[in-house]
């Protein structure tokens, strides 16, 4: 899952300071999840904010929608008429959905309200860890489905650095080495054989274009997207 | 600070614990400041955090959430939930730049009627202090019928 957490208030009230009328957008999926852009953290939001430009004596309004996902056509669609109503949009998706709404409103403010912090897994209530780069060149399978690109600050692909002590990382003692970790699942499920395995270096050139994918079944029907 | 100030209060208490204090009170004719205005809810597991900025848009002064004493909530950890969400509308208040002193979270037992006074009087005499909610835009507009059970 997609994880975001809300910027410093401030910063969002600066941000719409200009504007009187304001959508506040939220998006039902990822960062509704992680308590961050959802139904409830819009409504919430959007309190502080008409609080506060009553107590600065501004006239705003600010009204709150939230769509299903801010990262698709047909949810952002929803929106249209409402987005029209508005002076700006405060979009409290992650920033593929600020994107995709901004695109959709070229002649709108459409402003941030998160932060994305990464792809993560949910540890506990509220609390979220971050696991996969999007790295476009899945590791999991050679490494015990431990990420080295995300939990060794060094991204070391084959191989500890040599620096750990006891198991955890020489940058942080908290923190578990982590081609310890990555040894102990192989050695537990026997496939130790897969540390002789080299990983290339990594063909960054694709990295450095933001990326596309279509599904083969719609290749057809989509060609001239490639 | 003016003299004709009178502070208004929002009380949301939980019908268990506190509204049975409360209930109390009045029979033991235990006298406290008239400034409250209770909301009884059937626990404070109930109140959200957009509840309690409500109250303040619509012009309380201060906000007091009242539920069963700690290990003694009817739902078991509603009132444990609910402290969790003050104190967080707490720091959403500071950020707008309130003062977060006009909410609080209380835990009043349904036998303690003189500790549900002391605590009204306690924030009535808090909000004198603090003065007039600069959110409260006139005795007519303050805490409209729709927003409150007076």
């Amino acid at each position: 899952m997609i994880v975001a957490e809300r910027k410093p208030f401030a910063e969002i009230a600066q941000a719409v300071s200009g504007y009187r009328r304001v959508l506040v957008v939220g998006c039902g999926t990822c960062v509704a999840v992680c308590l961050a852009g959802g139904e409830k953290e819009a409504g919430i939001l959007a309190a502080q904010l008409d609080l506060a430009g009553q107590l600065a004596g501004r006239d705003q309004r600010f009204a709150t929608a939230c769509v299903e996902r801010q990262c698709d056509r047909e949810f952002l669609a929803e929106l249209d008429a409402a987005a029209r109503e508005h002076d700006a949009l405060l979009s409290l998706a992650c920033g593929a959905g600020v994107q995709f709404l901004a695109e959709r409103h070229p002649s709108l403010p459409v402003l941030a309200g998160l932060n994305t912090t990464f792809i993560g897994v949910n540890q506990d209530v509220g609390v979220w860890d971050e696991r996969c780069r999007a790295c476009r060149d899945c590791l999991l399978s050679l490494t015990g489905g431990v990420c080295p690109l995300t939990m060794c600050p060094k991204g070391m692909v084959n191989g500890p650095c040599g620096g750990a002590v006891d198991g955890r990382c020489e940058t942080d003692p908290e923190r578990d080495c982590a081609w310890t970790v990555i040894h102990a699942r192989l050695s537990a499920s026997d496939r130790l054989a897969n540390l002789e395995a080299l990983v290339p270096p990594r063909d960054h050139s694709r990295a450095s274009l933001p990326g596309r994918q279509t599904h083969a079944a719609y290749l057809r029907r989509y060609s001239s997207h490639g | 600070m003016d003299a004709r100030y009178e502070p208004k209060i929002l009380a949301l208490i939980c019908t268990y614990c506190t509204y049975t204090a409360a209930d109390m009170a009045g029979s033991l004719r235990l006298q406290y400041p008239p400034n409250v205005r209770v909301v009884k809810l059937l626990c404070t597991g109930k109140v959200d955090v957009l509840h309690l900025l409500a109250a303040f848009k619509a012009g309380a002064d201060a906000v007091m959430v009242s539920g069963c004493e700690i290990g003694d909530c009817h739902f078991l950890e509603g009132n444990l939930r609910a402290k969790e969400r003050v104190a967080h509308a707490k720091e959403l208040i500071a950020e707008i730049g309130l003062e977060p002193e006009r909410l609080e979270m209380f835990h009043i037992g349904a036998s303690d009627a003189p500790q549900w006074a002391k605590a009204v009087e306690m924030m009535t005499r808090r909000a004198r202090e603090l003065g007039p909610s600069p959110l409260r835009k006139s005795e007519a507009a303050a805490m409209p019928a729709e927003g409150v059970a007076a």
